[in-house]
């Protein structure tokens, strides 16, 4: 099995989700020639032409409203928006015409696609390049959402989203692009959305957490270890739909949650997890729910290691939650 | 009035469908206005300018040459995060920008710090902006080159592509409304003009005749992809066409011809007569940004032609031929250039590398509400407690 890293792994997905289905076609600003940005794309224009990878103008409703045209008639499309900060001119496309088309006509058209995009911060960025914008579309029924944290879940779940029948938003965390590494299964390789992933037992506390923050709630989880504090981590992979039955299987087990993302706090998809863990799980629960999260401010530039959940505070809350 | 050369015979030219193609589409339509030749000369009715006026110019691009590729290196050195110039721009920027009066705003894209700076903001606050230190006068914020500074009337950077197009209509009308004399500059590229904002802003600005100027710095890229993958118009300023308003088209890499062509646009402007879409024809002589390798997806050979057009060239060019700088000066010009931009750089690196603390919650609204407040403290806490919380090694993989 070959070593990938992400932005590896969801090329071999897309050149192998094309070889397989000449109906996949990818599309977005700088993908052709140059292969992307952040060459996630990279190769795929001199393997299957500018008819299937597509260099478009710089708009962003041009990329989604084309996506849900193709779509309609019968491709797959995958588009890329650069930036997913770059995602809002597209947010009528998205959040009006694609997720409702299926139910607004009952069914008879539906626009199965996938709109891959690099979120999140720790790059320096600033806030348009560093936003994660999940929650407005979990928020909007008809979308999936995505976010995978490791190679081999980024390969078998964008395998998965291009050949899901619903509208999936695929959010690549582009801070552990390069840096995360491991093996990913060669050639068609899929791993069914909706299910989380169980990357640490454990049976005193709970962290829920998904992409880049994973990797900050793993190495909180180790360090509450030298604590003796046994923690269990649960990265979510897929939050629309979200595997509830591991949230409440987990919780119910441990008693206790702490639930990370670097989106802000209000109105993240913290809350909603807070929420359905009170609802289901209240008789088990030893503590209130915490949430590590950004900060209710535009994503900053120079402090945004202070900004983001990272393990310290991720640990800290840990600590507190347990000695509730 | 338009001061281009007659065109209609134009309209009688063949498509490629042998009927007659709209004299509109064609780019003898919308000349190239050029005032600087390759020797220097100019002619004398055209140049608008002092010849003090020239010299400063010319510093002005000289200096913005000079501190483009110095912020580079610095960026290279990692001082600072990234950095995007406007090397092979600085005609454009220069000429549009002294064209227009003090009053008027300017509303930026994110290659124009030139503006800024020609209107008085100090190299050092610059350079602390890009550093995003405790000089930086937007708190750290925002990421280098979106800079903003008031004084000069020159408002704050996005980096969403086209968004400041409806702003400058907005400010415009806004001041006629006002009854003030003010004529907004507003900045954007070519890739611009595929934006739903460009759409949004020419229609409105035609519908409601308001008094602005778009400045289309066309420098035949957006990051890797070229003008003709970005609209299938000859020219930029053909587009005006369908707006029902003014569209010019100049040698953006003549200091003169942009300034002309601006000054007349504002002029237009002011008596009512509506916006002008500027289309200043450049070249992008270097990358997107710091981020990106040109070499990648533009052949070395479509970048050489334009050596030879720099617009620093040229100005040097119409200097020398008018005796305003001889090689001494020029020497001395240089020098003088990279001394003031080493003090800049001292002096803005002498700042603390990071704002306050509290600044991270500061401007999300007039007054905190009590999340920003609760989290401040909760923020405190946490350093307290572990001082990893702003390190940004405490948990990579
Ligand atoms: C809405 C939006 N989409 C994508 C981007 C990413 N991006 C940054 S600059 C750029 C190209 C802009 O080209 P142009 O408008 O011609 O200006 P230039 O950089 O050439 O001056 C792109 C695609 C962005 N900033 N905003």
């Amino acid at each position: 099995m070959p070593t990938l890293n992400i932005i590896q792994a969801v090329n071999d997905a897309l050149r192998t989700e094309m070889r397989r289905d000449q109906n996949v076609v990818v599309l977005g600003e700088d993908v052709g020639k140059f292969g992307g940005v952040f060459r996630a794309t990279q190769g795929l224009f001199a393997e299957f032409g500018a008819d299937r990878v597509i260099d478009t103008p710089l708009a962003e409703t041009g990329i989604i409203g084309t996506a849900v045209g193709m779509a309609l008639y019968g491709l797959r499309p995958v588009p890329e928006i650069q930036f997913a900060d770059f995602i809002f001119p597209a947010m009528d496309q998205i959040v009006n015409e694609l997720s409702k088309y299926r139910y607004r006509s009952g069914g008879q058209w539906t626009c199965p696609l996938v709109i891959r995009s690099p979120y999140g911060g720790g790059i320096r960025g600033g806030h348009y390049h560093s936003q994660s914008p999940e929650a407005h579309f979990i928020h909007t029924a008809g979308l999936k959402v995505v976010v995978p944290a490791t190679p081999a879940d980024a390969k078998g779940l964008l395998v998965s989203a291009i050949r899901d029948p619903d509208p999936v938003l695929f959010f690549e965390p582009k801070r552990v692009y390069r840096a995360a590494k491991g093996d990913v299964p060669e050639g068609e390789y899929a791993i069914p959305l909706g299910k989380a992933k169980l990357t640490r037992a454990g049976h005193q506390i709970s962290i829920l957490a998904w992409g880049a923050m994973w990797y900050e709630a793993d190495q909180a989880a180790r360090e509450a270890e030298q604590e003796g504090i046994d923690c269990e981590v649960l990265d979510l992979r897929s939050l629309q739909p979200l595997d509830i039955d591991a949230v409440v299987a987990s919780v119910t087990k441990t008693g206790r949650a702490v639930v990370v993302h670097e989106a802000p706090r209000t109105c993240g998809f913290g809350a909603e997890l807070a929420a359905l863990i009170q609802e289901r799980c209240f008789l088990s629960l030893e503590a209130p729910v915490a949430r590590v999260t950004g900060f209710d401010t535009p994503f900053p530039y120079t402090l945004e290691n202070e900004y983001l959940p990272r393990a310290p505070r991720i640990l800290q809350a840990v600590r507190e939650t347990v000695r509730y | 009035m338009r001061r281009e050369p007659e065109v209609s015979i134009l309209a009688r030219r063949k498509g490629a469908n042998g009927l007659p193609a709209p004299a509109q589409q064609t780019a003898e339509a919308f000349p190239l206005y050029r005032v600087i030749q390759d020797d220097g000369s100019a002619p004398p009715d055209q140049i608008g300018l002092a010849d003090a006026d020239l010299v400063a110019l010319y510093r002005w691009m000289v200096l913005n040459r000079t501190l483009d590729e110095r912020m580079v290196a610095m960026q290279r050195q990692g001082r600072i995060n990234f950095y995007i110039g406007s090397i092979g721009e600085e005609a454009t920027v220069f000429g549009t920008a002294r064209a227009m009066k003090p009053s008027d705003w300017i509303l930026p894209c994110y290659r124009e710090h030139g503006a800024a700076l020609l209107r008085g903001l100090p190299l050092a606050t610059y350079i602390c902006d890009l550093l995003g230190n405790a000089g930086d006068v937007m708190l750290g914020h925002q990421m280098p080159c979106h800079e903003a500074w008031r004084p000069a009337l020159y408002t704050s950077i996005s980096s969403p592509i086209g968004t400041q197009i409806t702003h400058a209509v907005g400010a415009a009308w806004a001041a006629r409304i006002k009854g003030d004399d003010m004529v907004p500059l507003v900045y954007f590229g070519e890739g611009a003009t595929s934006s739903n904002d460009f759409h949004a802003g020419l229609n409105f600005a035609g519908v409601n005749k308001v008094p602005v100027v778009f400045a289309c710095r066309n420098n035949g890229w957006a990051i890797s992809v070229p003008r003709e993958r970005q609209t299938a118009s000859e020219t930029i300023a053909q587009k005006a066409i369908a707006y029902g308003i003014r569209g010019e088209r100049v040698d953006g890499n003549d200091l003169l011809a942009v300034h002309g062509a601006t000054v007349r646009a504002r002029a237009r402007a002011a008596e009512g007569d509506g916006p002008t879409l500027l289309e200043c024809v450049t070249y992008r002589m270097e990358g997107h940004s710091t981020s990106d390798d040109p070499r990648s997806y533009r052949p070395a050979e479509l970048v050489e032609p334009w050596r030879k057009k720099d617009p620093l060239l040229r100005m040097k060019a119409l200097l020398a031929r008018r005796g305003l700088l001889g090689e001494a000066e020029e020497a001395k010009l240089l020098a003088d250039v990279r001394e003031v931009i080493q003090l800049a750089v001292k002096e803005a690196e002498a700042h603390p590398a990071k704002p306050p603390l509290e600044t991270l919650f500061e401007g999300v609204y007039a007054e905190p509400l009590w999340q920003q407040r609760e989290q401040l403290q909760e923020l405190q806490r946490a350093l307290a407690g572990d001082p990893r919380v702003a390190d940004p090694r405490s948990a990579r993989r």
